[in-house]
C-alpha cells in the first residue's frame, strides 16, 4: 500500500513555541492542522517535510469571536484551524454568514470535513492531474516544474506553473472582502483575502512558509448578499472545476456594488472586476446578469488539468455565474 | 423518494416459504459470511501476518513500449533492510489465464508493454524500505513506438506489441456467419446501420489485490499462497507451471476477496513474485497493491468500438444481423479471445435472429490489458444492439417494447448460432418495467429535459466450457455430516462478496432440513476443497449449487435408509426438515438429524459424499462454439428515467425500474443486492467511469487513483425498483440462473434511450458525459446531425468467415466451410507431438 514516509512530528500549544520550531526546522519543515490536504499529497511525495508541526493544539488557533463583543465591529473574527464541520454548526455563522457555511459543506466529503480545517482549505495546494499523482506516475511523464522536474506539462512552453486553486472557501473569502491575519517570527500583518493568493502554481500563496495564517475576519453582516456556486463531476469528494462566488451589496433593489470571483479556472481564486462592473447600478435584470456572465467567461481560462473537457468548463462559467447572480435576485425579490 | 424495494431480511429459515416447496430456499437470508465481515472479524490478504514475514514491492515500467537492455539491481542488493531481488530472468516462464494466450511474464523479460508492467521485485524487511529499494534499480530502456489504441493498433500493424496474434497488432480476428445475412438484408422492409462505441472501465473493488507466500523448504518443498483471487484453481495451475513446482506442491487458498467483479480473474504477477520471493529468503512474503497498481492489473472493460446493421420487416421482425466490434485489448491478452467472441455471442438470445453475421478483433495496444469485467464483453454490445432497436422502433413508429415483445426468443430453442435456450422470462421482466414505470403514458410525453428509455438484456449462466479444455466437472463438493448434527461443505468455489458460501450452507440446508447455520462452509482452498473452477462468469450458484444438492441428496440417502430402519417406517416417507428425519404420515415419529447421522455412521462408518456438476456439451461444433453456450440463460428489461439539464448536458438519473428473470432466487436478499449493485454498476459506466490515457504523454493512465477516476457516490446512485422474475430452469438448482451480472447489461442503454427521449440528441457512446450532451445539443441547434458517437469503423483485413447453418436451415452446428481450424489445429498439435 501507499505509505506515509517517516517524519518528525511536533505538537506546539502556542503559537510563539510553534514559529520558533518552523525557525529551527527551517526548510524541512511545515506546518499543518488538519491535514488531509498535506497527508496524501506527502504519501505521494509531492511534498516531502522532514518535520511536521501541527497548528491544532493552539487555542489561539481554535477561537471565534463575533458579533457584537464591542472589540469586533460586528465583524466576526474566526481562528484558522476550526474545522469544516465546526464552522458549519456556529450558529453565529449560520446567521450571519450562511454562505461560508454552504461553501464549507461542499469541501469533499463529511469524513473529511471532520478533519479538515477552515484554515487548511484556505492554503490549499493547487491542484492538477499531472501533479497529484504519486511519485511512479509523476516518473513516467518525468516529473513536472510543480515537483521533481522542469517542465508544466498543461502548457509545456510556459515559464510557470498552471497547477487550479481548488479550494471552495477561498473564492467566498475574497468575494466577502474578508481578511486574514499571519503571524510570524517578525511581527504579524492583516491581507486583504484576495492579497494572499498569487496566479502561480507553485507560489500560489504570498503567506511566507514561516507564518501563520493565524485567524480570518469577516466582515459585519449587514446589506450584502452572497452565494456560491460548485460545479463537480458528483456530489461529494470531488474538488471544484468550477466555483463561482457572487456578492452584491444592495442598495434597496438596486445593485449599489457586486463582486464576481471564480475558483477552480486560474491558479488563485480569479476576480472578474468587469462583472462586478456591468452589474452595479442595475436591478439584476437578465440583460445584466447575462452581460456578467459574458464578462466572466471571456477571462476565465480553464485548461486541461482538472476533470471534465476544458472547452466545457469554460462553457460552464456562463452558465454558473448567471445561476449564482439569479439566485441572489430571486433571494431579494421573493417576499420573505 | 424511496420507493427503493427491500425485502425484510429474516433471521430464520424456519418458516418456510408460501406457495413453494422450499422451506429455506427463496426465503431473504443473513448471508452465512456477514456477522464476520460487518464486525471487522474476517481476515482479508492484507489482514494476514505470519511470523518473520517480509514485504515485497514491483518496480514498474515507466514506459509505455520499450526493450528492456540491461537492468542492474546491485545497489538495492545493498540497502539494509533488502532481503531479495527479482527480475523477469528470474521467472522467466510463461503464462495466461488462456492457453492461447500465454503471453505474459511475472516480470518483463525483455519487453515491457505498458506503463505499470512490472519489470522487478524487492523483498525487505519493511513496505517503506521495499520502496526505498525501487529507486535503486537501474534500467535501461529502448523505447518503441507506443500504439495508443485499437484504431492505432489497425493502422501500425509494427512494432508489434507481441510477436504472435494473427495480424500485426490484432491479437484476434473473428469472422462467423450464420446463414447468408444479405439475403436476409434483402427481404428487411427497413435496413439500418448504427456505430457505437463503449468506453473501457474499470472494476474499483473495494479491496486492493493482496497475496502472501509461504515455503516450507525441501524436504517438504511445499508453497502456500493466500490470495485475494476469484480463481484459486487456475492461479494454482500457474504457479505450479511458472516456479516448476509439483501441483501437489502448491497449496493456493482465496482469501474472502472485498469485491472481484472479475478483476481477481487472473493469475497475476504479484501473486507468482510473492510465491519466488517466500522460495529464495525462506520467509514468508506480502505484497498488497496501491490503488493505483489495482488500475495497472486492469483487466478491465474492453473500449470497444461497435458497428450494427439489422434488416427488420414492418412490423419489427428482424431478417438479419450484421455485427462488428473492434475492442482495444491493451498490452496482453488476458480473456481477450474470450471477450472478443462474447462481443458477438448472446445477440441473439433476446429477439430472433435468423440470420447473423460476427466480425470481431481484438487489438494489443500499449495500456494495461483488458479482460473480464462483469458481463464480460457482452454490456457493450447489448448498448450498441439496445439503442440501435430503439432508433429502429422509432423509425417504424412502434412502441420500442412492443417491438421487443414481438420478438422474444422461444424457450427450449436453439439460436442461429447454436446457443441452447432454457427457460426465458424477458417477456415477463419487459411487462413488469413497462407498467411499473408507467412506461405507456410517459415515453414520449414527458416534458422536454425529462425522459425515459427502455433496454433488455440477458447474460449466461456459468461459462459452458472451462477456461482450459478438459472433460472433468466445473464443480466439485465433498460432504461431511456430523455426529452432532453439523454439516461440513468443500468446495473449491470462491467467496468474493457475491455470496456464494451462503448459497451452499442454504442448499444444503435446503436438502437436509437443516438451518443454513448449522453448515460450516469451507471453500476455495485447494488443498482442502475439490475444484471448482472460479467466480466468474457468473457461475457459482448454478455449478456448485447443482454439485452441492447432488452431494446432499446422496448423504440424505444414506442417512434416510437408517432411520427408515430404526423407526420401522418406509424410507419414501421419511422427511427432513426442522434438523429431524420424521415420517410425513406421523410426524411426531421421528429421529433428531443428529441421532439419524449416529445410526448411520454407527452402521457405515463417516458419512461423507461429493457431488459434481459438468455442463451438458455445446449445440455448436464450429470454432469459437465455445463461448457463448451456458447451462441457462437470464434475462433482465430496464426502464430509466433521466433528467437532463439542456444549459449544461448534465444528465442525473433519478430512478430505475428493473425487472431481473434469477429462474429461481435461492437467497431472495442476495438476489436483490445483486441487482441493485448490478444497477449501479451499470449507471457509473452510463455516466462517468472512464479508463482514461494520455495518449499524447507517454500513454500513461489520467487518473488511476479512486478521487479522479469518477464513479457514482450514494448521492448519485438512483432509486431501483425491482421486481424479481422466477421461471425456473430445468438446468438451475432449484431453477436458478444468474443474477450477478445480467442486471448490469442494460442500464447503460436505457440510459441513453432515455437522454434521447429527454432531448432528442442520440448519445452513441458511454459514459454519457455533460461535454457529449452538450455538443450534441448544440449540433442540434445548427441543425447537424443530433448525435455524438463514432464516426467510422476502419477497414479490417477479415479472414474468410466461417460459415454455419443455422438450426432452421437444416444445420448441425458444424460449419459448412471456413471452419477447419479446429481441425486444422488439432491436426497441428498431432504432427508436434
Amino acid at each position: 500500500m501507499l505509505r506515509l514516509p517517516s517524519f518528525t512530528y511536533l505538537q506546539p500549544k502556542t503559537l510563539h513555541e510553534a514559529l520558533a520550531m518552523k525557525v529551527d526546522a527551517g526548510p524541512d519543515g511545515v506546518f499543518v492542522s488538519g491535514g488531509t490536504d498535506l497527508y496524501p499529497n506527502m504519501k505521494r511525495r509531492q511534498q516531502e517535510p522532514k518535520i511536521v508541526i501541527s497548528l491544532m493544539g493552539i487555542p489561539e488557533l481554535q477561537k471565534t469571536e463575533g458579533g457584537n463583543d464591542g472589540r469586533t465591529e460586528g465583524r466576526t473574527v474566526v481562528g484558522s484551524c476550526i474545522t469544516l464541520s465546526e464552522l458549519a454548526i456556529v450558529p453565529s455563522f449560520r446567521r450571519g454568514y450562511p454562505v461560508v457555511v454552504h461553501a464549507a459543506e461542499l469541501v469533499s466529503t463529511p469524513l473529511l470535513r471532520n478533519m479538515g480545517t477552515l484554515g487548511g482549505n484556505l492554503c490549499l495546494d493547487t491542484r492538477c492531474n499531472y501533479y497529484d499523482q504519486t511519485y511512479e506516475w509523476r516518473k513516467a511523464i518525468d516529473f513536472c516544474m510543480k515537483k521533481d522536474g522542469h517542465i508544466c506539462w498543461v502548457a509545456p512552453s510556459s515559464p510557470r506553473c498552471w497547477a487550479v486553486s481548488s479550494s471552495d472557501v477561498a473564492p467566498v473569502m475574497v468575494v466577502l472582502g474578508a481578511e486574514f491575519r499571519l503571524v510570524g517570527p517578525k511581527g504579524e500583518r492583516v491581507v486583504p483575502a484576495g492579497r494572499l493568493y498569487a496566479n502561480d502554481g507553485i507560489n500560489y500563496l504570498t503567506k511566507h512558509a514561516d507564518e501563520i495564517l493565524a485567524d480570518i475576519r469577516l466582515p459585519a453582516p449587514d446589506d450584502w448578499d452572497a452565494t456560491y456556486h460548485k460545479l463537480r463531476r458528483r456530489g461529494s469528494f470531488d474538488f471544484p472545476v468550477l466555483g463561482v462566488a457572487a456578492w452584491i451589496r444592495w442598495d434597496d433593489r438596486t445593485v449599489a456594488d457586486a463582486r464576481i470571483v471564480l475558483g477552480g479556472v486560474a491558479s488563485r481564486p480569479q476576480e472578474i472586476v468587469e462583472a462586478g462592473r456591468v452589474l452595479t447600478g442595475t436591478d439584476l435584470s437578465e440583460e445584466a446578469i447575462a452581460a456578467a456572465a459574458d464578462a466572466a467567461y471571456r477571462p476565465a481560462k480553464p485548461l486541461d488539468n482538472t476533470d471534465f473537457d476544458l472547452s466545457w468548463r469554460k462553457q460552464m462559467t456562463r452558465v454558473y455565474v448567471k445561476a449564482a447572480l439569479q439566485e441572489l435576485r430571486q433571494r431579494r425579490t421573493a417576499p420573505a | 423518494m424511496g420507493t427503493r424495494k427491500k425485502a425484510a431480511v429474516k433471521e430464520t429459515a424456519a418458516v418456510g416459504r408460501p406457495g413453494t416447496p422450499f422451506r429455506v430456499v427463496g426465503n431473504a437470508l443473513r448471508k452465512v459470511d456477514a456477522t464476520a465481515k460487518v464486525t471487522g472479524v474476517t481476515k482479508f490478504a492484507d489482514d494476514l501476518f505470519l511470523p518473520r514475514m517480509l514485504y515485497a514491492k514491483l518496480l514498474r515500467s515507466p514506459h509505455p513500449h520499450a526493450r528492456i537492455t540491461a537492468i542492474d539491481t546491485s545497489r538495492a542488493l545493498t540497502l539494509p533492510g533488502v532481503k531479495a531481488v527479482l527480475t523477469g530472468h528470474d521467472l522467466p516462464i510463461p503464462f495466461g489465464i488462456l492457453p492461447v494466450s500465454q503471453d505474459e511474464h511475472a516480470l518483463a523479460l525483455d519487453k515491457v508493454r505498458f506503463v505499470g508492467d512490472p519489470v522487478a521485485a524487492v523483498a525487505a524487511a519493511s513496505e517503506e524500505v521495499a520502496t526505498a529499494a525501487l529507486d535503486l534499480i537501474a534500467v535501461t530502456y529502448e523505447l518503441e513506438r507506443p500504439i495508443t489504441d485499437a484504431e492505432d493498433a489497425v493502422a501500425h500493424p509494427e512494432p508489434r506489441i507481441h510477436d504472435y496474434g494473427d495480424l500485426g497488432n490484432l491479437h484476434k480476428l473473428v469472422n462467423l456467419e450464420f446463414g447468408d445475412v444479405e439475403q436476409g438484408f434483402a427481404e428487411a422492409d427497413l435496413v439500418r446501420d448504427d456505430l457505437l462505441f463503449f468506453e473501457g472501465s474499470t472494476h474499483l473493488p473495494m479491496e486492493q489485490h493482496a497475496a502472501v507466500g509461504d515455503w516450507s523448504p525441501p524436504p517438504d518443498g511445499k508453497l502456500t499462497l493466500w490470495s485475494s483471487t476469484q480463481t484459486p484453481h487456475y492461479v494454482h495451475r500457474a504457479l505450479a507451471k511458472v516456479l516448476e513446482l509439483p501441483p501437489a506442491k502448491v497449496r493456493v487458498i482465496a482469501t474472502p476477496n472485498g469485491g472481484g467483479f472479475g478483476g481477481k480473474s487472473d493469475p497475476f504477477s504479484h501473486e507468482l513474485v510473492v510465491a519466488k520471493l517466500a522460495m529464495l529468503t525462506g520467509r514468508p512474503v506480502k505484497i498488497t497493491l496501491t490503488r493505483e497498481e489495482v488500475f495497472y492489473c486492469h483487466r478491465g472493460r474492453h473500449p470497444t468500438l461497435m458497428w450494427v446493421k439489422t434488416g427488420v420487416k414492418k412490423d419489427g421482425a428482424i431478417t438479419a444481423m450484421h455485427f462488428k466490434s473492434l475492442l482495444d485489448g491493451g498490452g496482453y491478452g488476458s480473456y481477450g479471445v474470450a471477450s472478443t467472441y462474447y462481443t458477438g455471442a448472446l445477440q441473439t438470445v433476446t429477439y430472433h435472429v435468423p440470420r447473423y453475421k460476427f466480425q470481431g478483433a481484438r487489438a494489443f495496444t500499449n495500456k494495461p490489458p483488458c479482460g473480464p469485467k462483469r458481463g464480460h464483453g457482452t454490456p457493450q454490445p447489448r448498448f450498441a444492439l439496445e439503442v440501435h432497436l430503439d432508433k429502429i422502433a422509432e423509425q417504424l413508429g412502434m412502441d420500442p417494447a412492443e417491438l421487443r415483445l414481438k420478438q422474444l426468443v422461444p424457450p427450449n430453442s436453439l439460436t442461429a448460432n447454436w446457443l441452447r435456450i432454457g427457460s426465458m422470462g424477458l417477456g415477463a421482466c419487459i411487462r413488469k418495467v413497462v407498467q411499473g414505470s408507467g412506461w405507456k403514458e410517459q415515453f414520449r410525453n414527458l416534458p422536454h429535459g425529462k425522459g425515459i428509455g427502455l433496454a433488455c438484456s440477458s447474460y449466461i449462466t456459468g461459462a459452458g466450457l472451462p477456461v482450459y479444455w478438459n472433460a472433468m466437472p466445473h464443480s466439485g463438493v465433498q460432504l461431511k455430516c456430523d455426529r452432532g448434527g453439523g454439516v461440513t461443505v468443500f468446495c473449491g468455489s470462491t467467496e468474493i462478496g457475491q455470496g456464494s458460501d451462503s448459497i451452499l450452507a442454504v442448499l444444503v440446508a435446503e436438502v437436509l432440513g437443516l438451518d443454513p447455520f448449522d453448515i460450516a462452509v469451507v471453500t476455495g482452498d485447494t488443498d482442502l476443497t475439490p475444484v471448482d473452477l472460479g467466480s466468474y462468469s457468473s457461475r457459482v450458484t448454478l455449478m456448485t449449487g447443482n454439485a452441492c444438492i447432488q452431494a446432499a441428496e446422496r448423504a440424505r440417502e444414506m442417512i434416510r435408509r437408517h432411520a427408515a430402519t430404526q423407526l420401522a417406517v418406509p424410507a419414501e416417507r421419511l422427511a427432513f426438515a426442522e434438523r429431524r428425519i420424521f415420517d410425513v404420515a406421523d410426524p411426531a415419529c421421528g429421529l433428531s438429524f443428529a441421532e439419524a447421522v449416529q445410526l448411520a455412521e454407527a452402521a457405515e462408518g463417516t458419512i461423507g459424499t461429493v457431488g459434481s456438476y459438468t455442463p451438458q456439451p455445446s449445440a455448436g461444433k464450429y470454432r469459437g462454439a465455445g463461448v457463448g453456450p451456458s447451462p441457462a440463460y437470464s434475462y433482465s428489461a430496464c426502464v430509466a428515467l433521466v433528467d437532463v439539464d439542456p444549459a449544461t448536458g448534465i444528465v442525473r438519473v433519478p430512478r430505475v425500474w428493473i425487472a431481473h428473470d434469477v429462474g429461481r432466487s435461492i437467497n431472495a436478499a442476495s438476489v436483490m443486492g445483486q441487482i441493485e449493485g448490478s444497477v449501479y454498476m451499470g449507471l457509473g459506466e452510463a455516466l462517468m467511469e472512464e479508463m482514461a490515457y494520455r495518449g499524447n504523454r507517454n500513454v500513461v493512465h489520467k487518473i488511476p487513483s479512486l478521487l479522479e477516476y469518477k464513479s457514482p457516490t450514494t448521492l448519485e446512485m438512483c432509486d431501483v425498483v425491482t421486481y424479481v422474475v422466477e421461471d425456473p430452469d430445468p438446468n438451475g438448482p432449484f431453477g436458478a440462473k444468474e443474477c450477478g451480472q445480467g442486471p448490469l447489461l442494460p442500464v447503460p442503454p436505457a440510459v441513453a434511450n432515455a437522454v434521447y427521449d429527454a432531448v432528442g440528441v442520440r448519445i452513441d457512446e458511454v459514459p454519457i458525459t455533460p461535454e457529449k450532451v452538450f455538443k450534441a445539443l448544440r449540433r442540434k441547434e445548427k441543425g447537424e446531425a443530433a448525435r455524438y458517437g463514432p464516426d467510422q469503423f476502419p477497414d479490417i483485413p477479415w479472414p474468410e468467415p466461417t460459415r454455419v447453418a443455422p438450426p432452421w436451415e437444416g444445420g448441425d452446428g458444424t460449419a459448412a466451410e471456413g471452419g477447419k481450424g479446429r481441425q486444422k489445429a488439432a491436426a497441428l498439435a498431432a504432427r508436434k507431438r
